[in-house]
């Protein structure tokens, strides 16, 4: 099988911000069960940045390291800044992914993306 | 720590096999099928492995062929048996939770104007013979079930599916690449037509497998060129490979039953330790009517893969049915044919031990592996 790098196992070993934020302005959910993949990423959004970020992945090793790479990328950043991460950097920031595994580097883009969708849906309402 | 549980997926060749190969990888060089005093040694040590073969597994060494693997033999046994007797019939039996090596041979053939049933198996995946005998048509010609699954371990009855077979004047292959080095095999009294077992799964070399076929079996060939294995499977032989399963069939069949006993003793100490202090964990398979020395369990909430990262990280091999160790989406077709469903299915482990293993490795792993699963579920969503 190919091996993943050194940084991965890393971010896989000692993954960053793991956990939940019971009090999240924004939750995001991708993948399913059925394929093995679930990602859960929450954020605190405070001035149109992102101060803090947490996340739960029920996966693989690359699906556990790009969550845990993404909630890096982009803590401390605007949700516009973080919006422009994309799943190549992801997998770039990792020092890259087996071809077969680039759907994690996928999931990791989508959840975060879908929890900032969900902190405007909620930001607009109020 | 270095510790080996996979002895399933291969095992490390015995140092007497590889002795008794050497002289073949070097001085002994010759082409069996020549006429000078080279190949004639060499023609000898392959009458001798058959020899040994034979004499293990109690047949005629006329009913040994040598191939190139496990996968090679179920093909032929598969595909000359079909192909031989299709006047008869093109309808085949087999079950779903068959290795790939059977069950795409099987699909294969269906391309080509074959039917084949596919057996479900019970929850604890042994075959339903009841099922198995409503499927029974006119026109099946072939009944491939194999001896012991390499991933949940369960042993299948099959003298009485020979039996069964017999009876209805159909063929009988068994895939019996897990069994044999851990069931005791008697050929004669086991009554299959064809049976199917490689080298590096009993300590032998790895490029190496044995098709038995039964005298009178009426069976193409797969490899079609010269005369070699009497005019049945052509293709200058492996030597070195031969010699080598010889001595690993030997062996490997010797004092089986004491064997058994130690791997068994290790593998219930193992999964007592797992049950007891790893809650949300399913055992899979049948607790009693399984291989020595296999265990495959399912921790709920966590990916098979992930687990074996760690263990790796502390220096354990291991195995596991999650997509992400297949290279496909799908977790193994055995833990869904026993009923299992994909999310329980992507957290299975399974663990093969051999001989080499040891008490002390097993109280390792049971140091280990809870806080691994612990650790893996904290960082889960699924609860």
């Amino acid at each position: 099988m190919e091996e993943y790098s050194k940084k991965l196992m890393d971010h896989f070993m000692n993954p960053r911000n793991v956990g939940e934020i019971k009090d999240a302005d924004g939750i995001g959910e991708v993948g399913n069960p059925r394929c093995g993949d679930i990602m859960r990423i929450y954020i605190k959004v405070k001035e149109n940045r992102i101060t803090n970020i947490k996340f739960l992945t029920f996966g693989c090793g690359a699906a556990v390291a790009t969550s845990s790479m993404v909630t890096e990328l982009v803590k401390g950043k605007t949700l516009e800044e973080a919006l422009k991460v994309t799943n190549q950097e992801v997998a770039d920031s990792l020092d890259g992914l087996p071809p077969i595994k680039m759907h994690c580097s996928n999931l990791a883009e989508q959840a975060l993306k879908a929890a900032i969708e969900d902190y405007r849906k909620k930001h607009t309402k109020q | 720590m270095d510790i080996y549980f996979d002895n399933s997926a291969t095992t490390q060749i015995n140092k007497e096999v590889l002795e008794e190969m050497m002289p073949y990888l070097t001085d002994i060089y010759g082409n069996p099928s020549s006429i000078y005093s080279l190949g004639r040694r060499a023609k000898k040590g392959i009458d001798l492995a058959r020899k040994r073969i034979a004499s293990s597994l109690n047949c005629n060494i006329n009913e040994i062929f040598f191939t190139n693997s496990g996968t090679e033999s179920d093909n032929w046994a598969i595909k000359g048996v079909a192909l031989a007797n299709k006047k008869r019939g093109r309808h085949i039996i087999t079950t779903s939770i068959e290795h790939h090596a059977v069950l795409n041979t099987c699909k294969y053939l269906e391309t080509e104007g074959f039917e084949v049933t596919y057996l479900p198996v019970k929850k604890n995946g042994v075959v339903d013979i009841d099922s198995l005998k409503k499927e029974i048509r006119e026109d099946t010609v072939l009944i491939s079930v194999m001896y012991a699954n390499n991933e949940i371990g369960t042993i299948q009855p099959i003298k009485e599916i020979a039996k069964i077979t017999h009876e209805k004047g159909i063929y009988f292959h068994t895939d019996a690449v897990q069994a044999v080095g851990n069931i005791d095999i008697d050929l004669k009294d086991l009554d299959v037509d064809l049976l199917t077992y490689s080298g590096h799964k009993i300590n032998g070399p790895k490029g190496i497998g044995v098709l038995y076929i039964k005298q009178g079996t009426k069976i193409t060939n797969l490899l079609h060129g010269g005369e070699q294995e009497k005019g049945k499977r052509a293709g200058t032989e492996n030597v070195p490979g031969i010699i080598g399963i010889g001595k690993a069939t030997e062996l490997a069949t010797e004092g089986i039953k004491q064997k058994a006993i130690y791997l068994e003793n290790l593998r219930d100490k193992c999964i007592n330790g797992i049950m007891e202090n790893i809650p949300d964990t399913i055992l899979n398979g049948d607790p009693v009517n399984r291989l020595p020395g296999n265990i495959n369990v399912c921790f709920k909430y966590i990916e098979g893969e992930s687990i074996l990262l760690m263990l790796d990280q502390l220096g354990i091999a291991a195995s596991s049915g999650s997509a992400c160790t297949s290279a496909s989406l799908e977790p193994s077709h055995v833990l869904l044919a026993i009923g299992l469903p994909h999310e329980i299915a992507h957290g299975s482990l399974r663990l093969s031990f051999s001989k080499e293993n040891n008490e002390k490795e097993i109280e390792y792993l049971l140091t280990v592996l809870p806080n691994i699963v612990e650790n893996l579920r904290r960082m889960s969503p699924l609860k």
